[in-house]
Protein backbone atom coordinates (compact mmCIF):
# COMPACT_ATOMS: atom_id res chain seq x y z
CA UNK A 1 0.00 0.00 0.00
CA UNK A 2 1.23 3.70 -0.68
CA UNK A 3 1.83 5.10 2.50
CA UNK A 4 -1.29 7.68 2.56
CA UNK A 5 -3.34 5.36 0.47
CA UNK A 6 -2.99 7.46 -2.31
CA UNK A 7 -3.01 6.11 -5.69
CA UNK A 8 -2.09 6.97 -9.66
CA UNK A 9 -5.93 6.56 -10.81
CA UNK A 10 -6.28 5.05 -14.81
CA UNK A 11 -10.28 5.06 -15.49
CA UNK A 12 -9.68 3.72 -18.94
CA UNK A 13 -12.49 4.62 -21.77
CA UNK A 14 -15.36 2.04 -20.89
CA UNK A 15 -15.75 3.58 -17.76
CA UNK A 16 -16.15 7.11 -19.69
CA UNK A 17 -19.14 5.57 -21.40
CA UNK A 18 -20.30 2.03 -20.66
CA UNK A 19 -19.18 1.76 -17.65
CA UNK A 20 -20.34 4.85 -16.14
CA UNK A 21 -21.71 3.19 -13.08
CA UNK A 22 -18.36 1.78 -12.11
CA UNK A 23 -16.68 5.03 -12.05
CA UNK A 24 -19.30 6.58 -10.04
CA UNK A 25 -19.79 3.58 -7.28
CA UNK A 26 -15.46 3.41 -7.81
CA UNK A 27 -14.66 7.08 -6.25
CA UNK A 28 -17.78 7.16 -4.08
CA UNK A 29 -16.90 3.57 -2.62
CA UNK A 30 -12.46 5.00 -2.36
CA UNK A 31 -13.87 8.10 -1.16
CA UNK A 32 -16.07 6.01 2.01
CA UNK A 33 -12.74 4.08 2.89
CA UNK A 34 -10.29 7.31 2.58
CA UNK A 35 -8.29 6.33 -0.64
CA UNK A 36 -7.26 9.06 -2.72
CA UNK A 37 -7.40 8.53 -6.11
CA UNK A 38 -5.61 11.00 -8.64
CA UNK A 39 -6.37 10.63 -12.11
CA UNK A 40 -4.14 10.61 -15.05
CA UNK A 41 -3.31 13.98 -16.58
CA UNK A 42 -4.64 13.61 -19.93
CA UNK A 43 -4.79 10.03 -19.97
CA UNK A 44 -5.50 7.90 -23.88
CA UNK A 45 -7.12 4.85 -24.52
CA UNK A 46 -5.05 1.36 -23.57
CA UNK A 47 -6.04 -0.09 -27.22
CA UNK A 48 -7.83 -2.61 -25.88
CA UNK A 49 -7.31 -5.91 -27.73
CA UNK A 50 -7.54 -4.08 -30.91
CA UNK A 51 -4.66 -2.63 -31.25
CA UNK A 52 -2.03 -5.22 -30.04
CA UNK A 53 -4.00 -6.92 -33.21
CA UNK A 54 -2.63 -4.92 -36.07
CA UNK A 55 0.56 -3.20 -34.96
CA UNK A 56 2.70 -3.87 -31.69
CA UNK A 57 5.26 -1.53 -31.14
CA UNK A 58 3.33 1.55 -31.59
CA UNK A 59 0.33 -0.34 -29.04
CA UNK A 60 3.59 -0.47 -26.91
CA UNK A 61 3.74 2.96 -27.37
CA UNK A 62 0.11 4.24 -26.58
CA UNK A 63 -0.18 2.32 -23.41
CA UNK A 64 3.57 3.65 -22.58
CA UNK A 65 2.30 7.40 -22.78
CA UNK A 66 0.31 6.77 -19.92
CA UNK A 67 2.90 5.00 -17.38
CA UNK A 68 4.91 7.91 -18.73
CA UNK A 69 1.77 10.42 -17.36
CA UNK A 70 1.25 8.31 -14.13
CA UNK A 71 4.73 8.37 -13.49
CA UNK A 72 4.30 12.03 -13.11
CA UNK A 73 0.99 12.33 -11.49
CA UNK A 74 0.61 12.06 -7.42
CA UNK A 75 0.56 9.15 -5.73
CA UNK A 76 3.10 7.20 -7.90
CA UNK A 77 4.77 4.58 -7.78
CA UNK A 78 1.07 2.44 -7.80
CA UNK A 79 -1.23 2.95 -10.66
CA UNK A 80 -4.67 1.08 -10.36
CA UNK A 81 -6.87 0.34 -12.89
CA UNK A 82 -10.81 -0.47 -12.17
CA UNK A 83 -11.02 -2.34 -16.56
CA UNK A 84 -9.37 -5.42 -16.79
CA UNK A 85 -8.15 -4.98 -20.28
CA UNK A 86 -6.43 -1.64 -19.23
CA UNK A 87 -5.25 -3.30 -15.80
CA UNK A 88 -3.39 -5.97 -18.61
CA UNK A 89 -2.24 -3.55 -21.07
CA UNK A 90 -0.94 -1.26 -18.51
CA UNK A 91 1.06 -4.25 -16.71
CA UNK A 92 1.58 -6.17 -19.61
CA UNK A 93 4.08 -2.90 -21.30
CA UNK A 94 5.60 -1.83 -17.97
CA UNK A 95 6.44 -6.07 -17.40
CA UNK A 96 7.67 -6.20 -21.56
CA UNK A 97 9.50 -2.96 -21.12
CA UNK A 98 11.61 -4.07 -18.24
CA UNK A 99 12.02 -7.56 -19.40
CA UNK A 100 12.53 -7.17 -23.31
CA UNK A 101 15.25 -4.63 -23.21
CA UNK A 102 15.09 -3.92 -26.88
CA UNK A 103 11.22 -3.31 -26.81
CA UNK A 104 11.63 -0.85 -24.00
CA UNK A 105 14.32 0.43 -25.93
CA UNK A 106 12.54 0.89 -28.99
CA UNK A 107 8.98 2.12 -27.12
CA UNK A 108 11.29 5.06 -25.65
CA UNK A 109 12.58 5.95 -28.84
CA UNK A 110 8.83 6.53 -29.90
CA UNK A 111 7.69 8.16 -26.15
CA UNK A 112 11.03 10.71 -26.83
CA UNK A 113 8.87 11.95 -29.82
CA UNK A 114 6.49 13.11 -27.76
CA UNK A 115 9.03 14.57 -24.91
CA UNK A 116 8.19 11.34 -22.68
CA UNK A 117 10.63 8.69 -21.17
CA UNK A 118 9.51 5.76 -18.96
CA UNK A 119 11.52 3.40 -17.23
CA UNK A 120 10.22 -0.24 -17.45
CA UNK A 121 8.45 -1.96 -14.15
CA UNK A 122 9.14 1.73 -12.15
CA UNK A 123 5.54 1.92 -11.33
CA UNK A 124 3.62 -1.17 -10.42
CA UNK A 125 0.24 -1.51 -11.67
CA UNK A 126 -2.61 -3.26 -9.86
CA UNK A 127 -6.18 -3.85 -10.36
CA UNK A 128 -8.66 -2.07 -7.92
CA UNK A 129 -10.06 -5.58 -6.73
CA UNK A 130 -6.33 -6.00 -5.63
CA UNK A 131 -6.02 -2.87 -3.19
CA UNK A 132 -9.70 -3.44 -2.04
CA UNK A 133 -8.79 -6.52 -0.67
CA UNK A 134 -4.56 -6.36 0.16
CA UNK A 135 -4.27 -3.00 0.73
CA UNK A 136 -7.82 -2.16 2.80
CA UNK A 137 -8.50 -5.35 3.88
CA UNK A 138 -11.27 -7.71 4.47
CA UNK A 139 -11.27 -6.41 8.22
CA UNK A 140 -11.53 -2.53 7.46
CA UNK A 141 -14.21 -3.42 4.96
CA UNK A 142 -15.99 -5.29 7.28
CA UNK A 143 -15.96 -2.84 10.30
CA UNK A 144 -17.69 -0.17 7.48
CA UNK A 145 -20.29 -2.73 6.71
CA UNK A 146 -23.58 -1.04 8.65
CA UNK A 147 -26.22 -2.52 5.90
CA UNK A 148 -25.20 -6.49 5.45
CA UNK A 149 -26.28 -8.13 2.09
CA UNK A 150 -28.36 -10.22 4.24
CA UNK A 151 -29.72 -12.84 2.15
CA UNK A 152 -28.90 -11.53 -1.37
CA UNK A 153 -26.90 -14.20 -3.71
CA UNK A 154 -24.68 -12.80 -5.83
CA UNK A 155 -22.39 -15.56 -8.28
CA UNK A 156 -18.55 -13.95 -8.19
CA UNK A 157 -17.81 -13.41 -11.61
CA UNK A 158 -13.91 -12.76 -12.55
CA UNK A 159 -13.68 -13.02 -16.08
CA UNK A 160 -10.51 -13.40 -17.53
CA UNK A 161 -7.86 -11.06 -17.40
CA UNK A 162 -7.76 -9.91 -13.67
CA UNK A 163 -6.41 -13.95 -13.34
CA UNK A 164 -4.62 -14.14 -16.78
CA UNK A 165 -1.85 -14.18 -17.27
CA UNK A 166 -0.25 -14.59 -13.52
CA UNK A 167 -1.33 -11.98 -11.23
CA UNK A 168 -0.33 -13.84 -7.98
CA UNK A 169 -4.28 -15.31 -8.00
CA UNK A 170 -5.16 -18.81 -8.79
CA UNK A 171 -5.61 -18.56 -12.59
CA UNK A 172 -8.20 -20.79 -12.47
CA UNK A 173 -10.62 -20.18 -9.41
CA UNK A 174 -9.75 -17.12 -7.68
CA UNK A 175 -11.58 -16.54 -4.03
CA UNK A 176 -10.82 -12.87 -3.11
CA UNK A 177 -13.78 -11.59 -4.53
CA UNK A 178 -16.22 -14.54 -3.13
CA UNK A 179 -14.17 -13.39 0.37
CA UNK A 180 -15.17 -10.16 -0.11
CA UNK A 181 -18.92 -10.76 -0.85
CA UNK A 182 -19.00 -12.62 2.27
CA UNK A 183 -17.12 -9.97 4.20
CA UNK A 184 -20.55 -7.54 3.10
CA UNK A 185 -23.21 -10.01 4.29
CA UNK A 186 -24.09 -11.84 0.65
CA UNK A 187 -24.02 -15.31 0.20
CA UNK A 188 -21.95 -16.46 -2.16
CA UNK A 189 -23.44 -19.31 -4.81
CA UNK A 190 -21.15 -21.82 -6.49
CA UNK A 191 -20.09 -20.47 -9.89
CA UNK A 192 -17.74 -23.21 -11.91
CA UNK A 193 -17.86 -20.68 -14.77
CA UNK A 194 -16.45 -17.53 -12.89
CA UNK A 195 -13.23 -17.36 -14.72
CA UNK A 196 -14.52 -18.15 -18.05
CA UNK A 197 -14.59 -15.62 -21.31
CA UNK A 198 -17.35 -13.40 -21.63
CA UNK A 199 -16.90 -13.06 -25.17
CA UNK A 200 -14.85 -9.64 -25.29
CA UNK A 201 -15.20 -8.32 -28.38
CA UNK A 202 -17.34 -11.03 -30.31
CA UNK A 203 -20.44 -9.57 -29.56
CA UNK A 204 -19.74 -7.03 -32.18
CA UNK A 205 -17.50 -9.51 -34.71
CA UNK A 206 -19.15 -12.39 -34.33
CA UNK A 207 -22.65 -12.99 -32.27
CA UNK A 208 -22.68 -16.34 -32.62
CA UNK A 209 -19.29 -17.18 -30.76
CA UNK A 210 -20.29 -14.63 -28.20
CA UNK A 211 -23.43 -15.13 -27.16
CA UNK A 212 -22.80 -18.99 -26.31
CA UNK A 213 -20.23 -17.65 -24.49
CA UNK A 214 -22.60 -15.60 -22.86
CA UNK A 215 -24.84 -18.20 -22.58
CA UNK A 216 -22.98 -20.42 -20.59
CA UNK A 217 -22.39 -18.03 -18.07
CA UNK A 218 -25.91 -17.15 -17.59
CA UNK A 219 -26.76 -20.17 -17.21
CA UNK A 220 -24.68 -21.60 -14.96
CA UNK A 221 -25.32 -18.15 -12.29
CA UNK A 222 -28.93 -19.26 -13.12
CA UNK A 223 -28.29 -23.12 -12.05
CA UNK A 224 -26.46 -22.14 -9.01
CA UNK A 225 -30.08 -20.13 -7.80
CA UNK A 226 -27.85 -16.13 -7.99
CA UNK A 227 -30.01 -12.96 -7.80
CA UNK A 228 -27.08 -11.29 -9.42
CA UNK A 229 -24.14 -11.47 -10.92
CA UNK A 230 -21.19 -9.41 -9.36
CA UNK A 231 -18.44 -8.38 -11.60
CA UNK A 232 -15.29 -5.82 -11.86
CA UNK A 233 -14.64 -5.48 -15.55
CA UNK A 234 -16.73 -3.28 -17.43
CA UNK A 235 -16.55 -4.97 -20.65
CA UNK A 236 -17.65 -8.30 -18.69
CA UNK A 237 -20.66 -6.29 -17.19
CA UNK A 238 -21.42 -4.66 -20.66
CA UNK A 239 -21.68 -8.22 -21.89
CA UNK A 240 -23.56 -10.58 -19.81
CA UNK A 241 -26.26 -7.48 -19.21
CA UNK A 242 -26.59 -5.59 -22.40
CA UNK A 243 -26.52 -8.56 -24.24
CA UNK A 244 -29.20 -10.69 -21.90
CA UNK A 245 -32.10 -9.89 -24.33
CA UNK A 246 -30.22 -11.31 -27.58
CA UNK A 247 -28.94 -14.33 -25.77
CA UNK A 248 -32.89 -14.68 -24.43
CA UNK A 249 -33.81 -14.37 -27.82
CA UNK A 250 -31.20 -16.38 -29.59
CA UNK A 251 -31.84 -19.38 -27.26
CA UNK A 252 -35.56 -19.08 -26.61
CA UNK A 253 -34.42 -18.67 -22.87
CA UNK A 254 -35.57 -16.13 -20.11
CA UNK A 255 -32.35 -15.25 -18.14
CA UNK A 256 -32.88 -12.45 -15.89
CA UNK A 257 -30.19 -11.49 -13.63
CA UNK A 258 -28.76 -8.33 -13.24
CA UNK A 259 -24.94 -8.10 -13.12
CA UNK A 260 -23.10 -5.70 -10.80
CA UNK A 261 -20.13 -4.18 -10.06
CA UNK A 262 -18.50 -5.20 -6.95
CA UNK A 263 -18.09 -1.28 -5.94
CA UNK A 264 -21.88 -1.06 -6.44
CA UNK A 265 -22.72 -3.83 -3.77
CA UNK A 266 -19.37 -2.38 -1.56
CA UNK A 267 -21.37 1.13 -1.46
CA UNK A 268 -25.03 -0.60 -0.37
CA UNK A 269 -23.46 -2.78 2.19
CA UNK A 270 -21.49 0.93 3.68
CA UNK A 271 -25.05 2.25 3.66
CA UNK A 272 -24.74 4.67 0.63
CA UNK A 273 -27.73 5.59 -1.57
CA UNK A 274 -28.42 3.68 -4.92
CA UNK A 275 -28.11 7.10 -6.55
CA UNK A 276 -24.69 7.46 -5.08
CA UNK A 277 -23.35 4.07 -6.98
CA UNK A 278 -24.70 4.21 -10.28
CA UNK A 279 -27.73 2.25 -9.94
CA UNK A 280 -30.31 2.47 -13.30
CA UNK A 281 -28.33 2.32 -15.80
CA UNK A 282 -28.32 -1.61 -15.83
CA UNK A 283 -30.37 -2.85 -19.11
CA UNK A 284 -31.16 -5.73 -16.70
CA UNK A 285 -32.78 -4.35 -14.04
CA UNK A 286 -31.53 -4.59 -10.48
CA UNK A 287 -34.42 -3.67 -8.64
CA UNK A 288 -35.73 -7.19 -7.73
CA UNK A 289 -32.23 -8.06 -6.58
CA UNK A 290 -31.83 -5.06 -4.37
CA UNK A 291 -35.31 -5.56 -2.94
CA UNK A 292 -34.36 -8.99 -1.47
CA UNK A 293 -31.89 -6.75 1.10
CA UNK A 294 -34.37 -3.39 1.44
CA UNK A 295 -32.88 -1.80 -1.21
CA UNK A 296 -34.96 0.58 -3.45
CA UNK A 297 -33.90 2.20 -6.83
CA UNK A 298 -35.05 5.76 -6.53
CA UNK A 299 -38.31 6.03 -8.15
CA UNK A 300 -38.87 6.91 -11.60
CA UNK A 301 -40.02 10.22 -12.44
CA UNK A 302 -43.30 10.02 -13.69
CA UNK A 303 -44.08 10.27 -17.34
CA UNK A 304 -47.06 12.07 -18.87
CA UNK A 305 -49.68 10.06 -19.99
CA UNK A 306 -50.16 10.24 -23.57
CA UNK A 307 -54.00 9.55 -23.61
CA UNK A 308 -56.57 10.89 -20.60
CA UNK A 309 -59.23 8.81 -19.16
CA UNK A 310 -61.93 10.84 -20.97
CA UNK A 311 -60.73 9.64 -24.53
CA UNK A 312 -62.69 7.08 -26.68
CA UNK A 313 -61.43 3.51 -26.08
CA UNK A 314 -58.98 1.53 -28.69
CA UNK A 315 -61.39 -0.35 -31.07
CA UNK A 316 -61.02 -4.05 -30.18
CA UNK A 317 -59.81 -6.66 -32.46
CA UNK A 318 -62.34 -8.66 -34.26
CA UNK A 319 -62.75 -11.98 -32.67
CA UNK A 320 -61.67 -10.98 -29.70
CA UNK A 321 -64.53 -12.28 -27.41
CA UNK A 322 -66.47 -9.81 -27.95
CA UNK A 323 -70.41 -10.37 -28.96
CA UNK A 324 -71.31 -8.64 -31.67
CA UNK A 325 -75.10 -7.93 -32.84
CA UNK B 1 9.86 -32.33 -33.84
CA UNK B 2 12.85 -30.99 -35.37
CA UNK B 3 12.37 -28.06 -37.71
CA UNK B 4 14.79 -27.85 -40.56
CA UNK B 5 13.56 -25.46 -43.06
CA UNK B 6 17.10 -23.59 -44.80
CA UNK B 7 16.07 -20.08 -44.52
CA UNK B 8 14.35 -18.08 -41.99
CA UNK B 9 9.93 -18.62 -42.43
CA UNK B 10 7.33 -17.17 -40.82
CA UNK B 11 8.16 -19.99 -37.76
CA UNK B 12 10.78 -17.80 -37.16
CA UNK B 13 9.67 -14.10 -37.94
CA UNK B 14 6.68 -15.43 -35.46
CA UNK B 15 9.11 -16.11 -32.90
CA UNK B 16 11.44 -12.98 -33.18
CA UNK B 17 8.51 -10.22 -33.41
CA UNK B 18 6.90 -11.36 -29.80
CA UNK B 19 8.68 -11.18 -26.63
CA UNK B 20 9.49 -14.47 -25.13
CA UNK B 21 8.06 -15.83 -28.68
CA UNK B 22 11.13 -18.03 -29.07
CA UNK B 23 9.91 -20.73 -26.28
CA UNK B 24 7.26 -21.85 -28.90
CA UNK B 25 10.27 -24.20 -30.34
CA UNK B 26 9.65 -26.36 -26.96
CA UNK B 27 6.22 -27.06 -27.97
CA UNK B 28 5.10 -30.69 -27.45
CA UNK B 29 2.23 -30.84 -29.53
CA UNK B 30 -0.14 -31.58 -26.42
CA UNK B 31 -3.04 -29.92 -27.10
CA UNK B 32 -3.77 -28.50 -24.24
CA UNK B 33 -4.02 -25.26 -25.86
CA UNK B 34 -6.68 -26.40 -27.95
CA UNK B 35 -8.48 -28.04 -25.45
CA UNK B 36 -8.66 -25.06 -23.31
CA UNK B 37 -9.66 -22.71 -26.04
CA UNK B 38 -13.52 -21.28 -25.68
CA UNK B 39 -13.87 -20.77 -28.76
CA UNK B 40 -11.34 -23.16 -30.44
CA UNK B 41 -14.70 -25.20 -31.78
CA UNK B 42 -15.13 -22.05 -34.19
CA UNK B 43 -11.57 -22.10 -35.50
CA UNK B 44 -10.28 -24.09 -38.60
CA UNK B 45 -7.52 -25.15 -36.84
CA UNK B 46 -6.80 -25.40 -32.85
CA UNK B 47 -3.60 -23.43 -31.56
CA UNK B 48 -2.01 -26.88 -31.54
CA UNK B 49 -2.15 -27.82 -35.08
CA UNK B 50 -1.58 -24.01 -36.71
CA UNK B 51 1.54 -24.33 -34.56
CA UNK B 52 2.45 -27.84 -36.50
CA UNK B 53 1.46 -26.17 -39.50
CA UNK B 54 3.89 -23.23 -38.89
CA UNK B 55 6.92 -25.71 -38.45
CA UNK B 56 6.05 -27.55 -41.25
CA UNK B 57 6.10 -24.15 -43.59
CA UNK B 58 2.74 -23.75 -44.30
CA UNK B 59 3.04 -20.66 -44.07
CA UNK B 60 0.44 -19.27 -46.51
CA UNK B 61 -2.24 -21.91 -44.90
CA UNK B 62 -1.44 -20.18 -41.61
CA UNK B 63 -1.46 -16.67 -42.68
CA UNK B 64 -5.28 -17.71 -44.27
CA UNK B 65 -6.15 -19.15 -40.79
CA UNK B 66 -9.34 -17.88 -38.79
CA UNK B 67 -7.51 -19.25 -35.45
CA UNK B 68 -5.70 -15.79 -34.55
CA UNK B 69 -9.40 -14.38 -35.19
CA UNK B 70 -11.56 -15.81 -33.31
CA UNK B 71 -8.87 -16.06 -30.54
CA UNK B 72 -10.86 -14.27 -27.53
CA UNK B 73 -7.58 -13.27 -25.74
CA UNK B 74 -8.68 -14.77 -22.65
CA UNK B 75 -5.12 -16.69 -22.19
CA UNK B 76 -6.27 -20.23 -20.75
CA UNK B 77 -3.88 -21.52 -23.34
CA UNK B 78 -1.01 -19.31 -22.17
CA UNK B 79 -1.49 -20.23 -18.19
CA UNK B 80 -2.01 -23.88 -18.89
CA UNK B 81 0.62 -24.49 -21.84
CA UNK B 82 3.22 -26.98 -19.91
CA UNK B 83 6.15 -25.26 -21.96
CA UNK B 84 5.02 -21.63 -20.94
CA UNK B 85 4.29 -20.36 -24.54
CA UNK B 86 3.29 -17.18 -24.56
CA UNK B 87 0.41 -18.53 -27.33
CA UNK B 88 -2.11 -15.57 -27.14
CA UNK B 89 0.95 -13.21 -27.54
CA UNK B 90 1.64 -15.67 -30.85
CA UNK B 91 -1.71 -14.94 -31.88
CA UNK B 92 -1.72 -11.37 -31.87
CA UNK B 93 1.75 -11.66 -33.79
CA UNK B 94 0.38 -13.96 -36.30
CA UNK B 95 -2.58 -11.50 -36.90
CA UNK B 96 -0.29 -8.61 -37.65
CA UNK B 97 1.53 -10.84 -40.30
CA UNK B 98 -1.65 -12.07 -41.90
CA UNK B 99 -2.14 -8.06 -42.35
CA UNK B 100 0.81 -7.26 -43.39
CA UNK B 101 0.74 -10.14 -46.07
CA UNK B 102 -2.91 -9.45 -47.00
CA UNK B 103 -3.59 -13.02 -46.02
CA UNK B 104 -6.01 -12.32 -43.40
CA UNK B 105 -9.02 -14.21 -43.32
CA UNK B 106 -11.80 -12.53 -45.56
CA UNK B 107 -14.28 -12.47 -42.05
CA UNK B 108 -14.56 -8.91 -40.75
CA UNK B 109 -12.57 -9.13 -38.02
CA UNK B 110 -8.91 -7.44 -39.03
CA UNK B 111 -11.49 -4.25 -40.08
CA UNK B 112 -12.83 -4.22 -36.61
CA UNK B 113 -9.91 -3.60 -35.37
CA UNK B 114 -8.74 -1.23 -37.35
CA UNK B 115 -11.81 1.33 -37.63
CA UNK B 116 -11.26 1.19 -33.21
CA UNK B 117 -7.72 2.12 -33.60
CA UNK B 118 -8.61 5.12 -36.30
CA UNK B 119 -10.70 6.24 -33.22
CA UNK B 120 -7.82 6.11 -31.13
CA UNK B 121 -5.43 7.66 -33.36
CA UNK B 122 -7.78 10.32 -34.26
CA UNK B 123 -9.48 10.98 -30.61
CA UNK B 124 -6.75 9.48 -28.32
CA UNK B 125 -10.15 7.84 -26.63
CA UNK B 126 -12.40 5.09 -27.96
CA UNK B 127 -15.09 5.64 -29.58
CA UNK B 128 -18.12 2.55 -28.90
CA UNK B 129 -21.27 4.54 -30.72
CA UNK B 130 -19.04 5.36 -33.74
CA UNK B 131 -17.15 1.86 -34.00
CA UNK B 132 -20.55 -0.11 -33.66
CA UNK B 133 -22.40 1.61 -36.04
CA UNK B 134 -19.55 2.01 -38.71
CA UNK B 135 -18.97 -1.71 -38.39
CA UNK B 136 -22.36 -2.68 -38.34
CA UNK B 137 -23.56 -0.77 -40.91
CA UNK B 138 -20.74 -1.91 -43.17
CA UNK B 139 -20.85 -5.67 -42.45
CA UNK B 140 -24.31 -6.24 -41.04
CA UNK B 141 -26.95 -4.00 -42.56
CA UNK B 142 -29.58 -5.79 -41.30
CA UNK B 143 -28.63 -6.72 -38.08
CA UNK B 144 -28.07 -2.46 -37.20
CA UNK B 145 -31.39 -2.15 -37.60
CA UNK B 146 -32.05 -5.23 -34.71
CA UNK B 147 -29.41 -4.07 -32.48
CA UNK B 148 -30.30 -0.21 -32.81
CA UNK B 149 -32.92 -0.61 -29.62
CA UNK B 150 -30.14 -1.38 -27.59
CA UNK B 151 -28.18 1.11 -28.95
CA UNK B 152 -30.85 4.13 -28.30
CA UNK B 153 -31.36 2.20 -24.88
CA UNK B 154 -27.69 2.45 -23.98
CA UNK B 155 -27.90 6.25 -25.21
CA UNK B 156 -31.13 6.80 -23.00
CA UNK B 157 -28.95 5.00 -20.03
CA UNK B 158 -26.00 7.71 -20.80
CA UNK B 159 -24.34 4.33 -21.39
CA UNK B 160 -22.91 5.54 -24.87
CA UNK B 161 -22.13 9.30 -26.23
CA UNK B 162 -22.59 9.85 -29.44
CA UNK B 163 -20.07 12.10 -29.47
CA UNK B 164 -16.21 11.24 -29.05
CA UNK B 165 -13.94 12.16 -26.19
CA UNK B 166 -10.65 13.87 -27.17
CA UNK B 167 -7.22 14.21 -25.35
CA UNK B 168 -6.34 17.41 -25.19
CA UNK B 169 -2.42 16.46 -26.12
CA UNK B 170 -3.23 14.98 -29.69
CA UNK B 171 -0.32 16.41 -31.13
CA UNK B 172 1.70 14.81 -28.58
CA UNK B 173 0.04 11.16 -28.92
CA UNK B 174 0.49 11.41 -32.80
CA UNK B 175 4.03 11.87 -33.10
CA UNK B 176 4.51 8.85 -30.53
CA UNK B 177 2.48 6.77 -32.58
CA UNK B 178 4.22 8.35 -35.70
CA UNK B 179 7.64 7.48 -34.53
CA UNK B 180 6.50 3.69 -33.28
CA UNK B 181 4.91 3.22 -37.08
CA UNK B 182 8.22 3.84 -37.92
CA UNK B 183 10.51 1.73 -36.44
CA UNK B 184 8.15 -0.89 -36.51
CA UNK B 185 8.58 -0.77 -40.04
CA UNK B 186 12.34 -1.51 -40.01
CA UNK B 187 13.34 -4.98 -40.49
CA UNK B 188 13.11 -7.04 -37.19
CA UNK B 189 16.44 -6.92 -35.61
CA UNK B 190 18.86 -10.09 -35.55
CA UNK B 191 17.79 -11.67 -31.91
CA UNK B 192 14.17 -10.40 -32.61
CA UNK B 193 12.75 -8.08 -30.35
CA UNK B 194 13.47 -9.16 -26.93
Amino acid sequence: MTENGTYVYYPGCSLQSTGRAYDTSTKRVAQHLNLTLNEIEDWNCCGATEYFSVNALPAYSLVARNLALAAETGGAPEVVAPCSACYLNLRKTNDYMHKFKKLGAQVNQALAAGGLHYEGGSLRVRHLLDIIVQDVGYDAIGAQVTRPLQGLRVAPYYGCLIVRPDTGYNTEYPTHLDALMTTLGATVVDFPMKTHCCGGHMTQISEEVAYELIRRILKNAADYGADAIVTLCPMCQLNLDAYQGQVNRTFNTDFNIPVMFFTQLMGLAFGLSTDELGFGSEMVPAMPALSRIGRELPEERERPKRRDKQALPMPTPRGSGRSES
Amino acid sequence: MVHTSPKPGLYEQIMAETPGGEALVTCLQCGTCGGSCPSGADMDSTPRRLFAMLMADMDDAVLESNTPWYCVSCYYCTVRCPQAIPITDLMYTLKQSAIAAGKFHKDAHANFSDSFIGYVEQFGRSFEFGLATRFQLTHHPLRTVRKSGLGFDMVRRGRLHTAPDRIRNMPQLTAILNEAKRIAAQPVPAGGVT
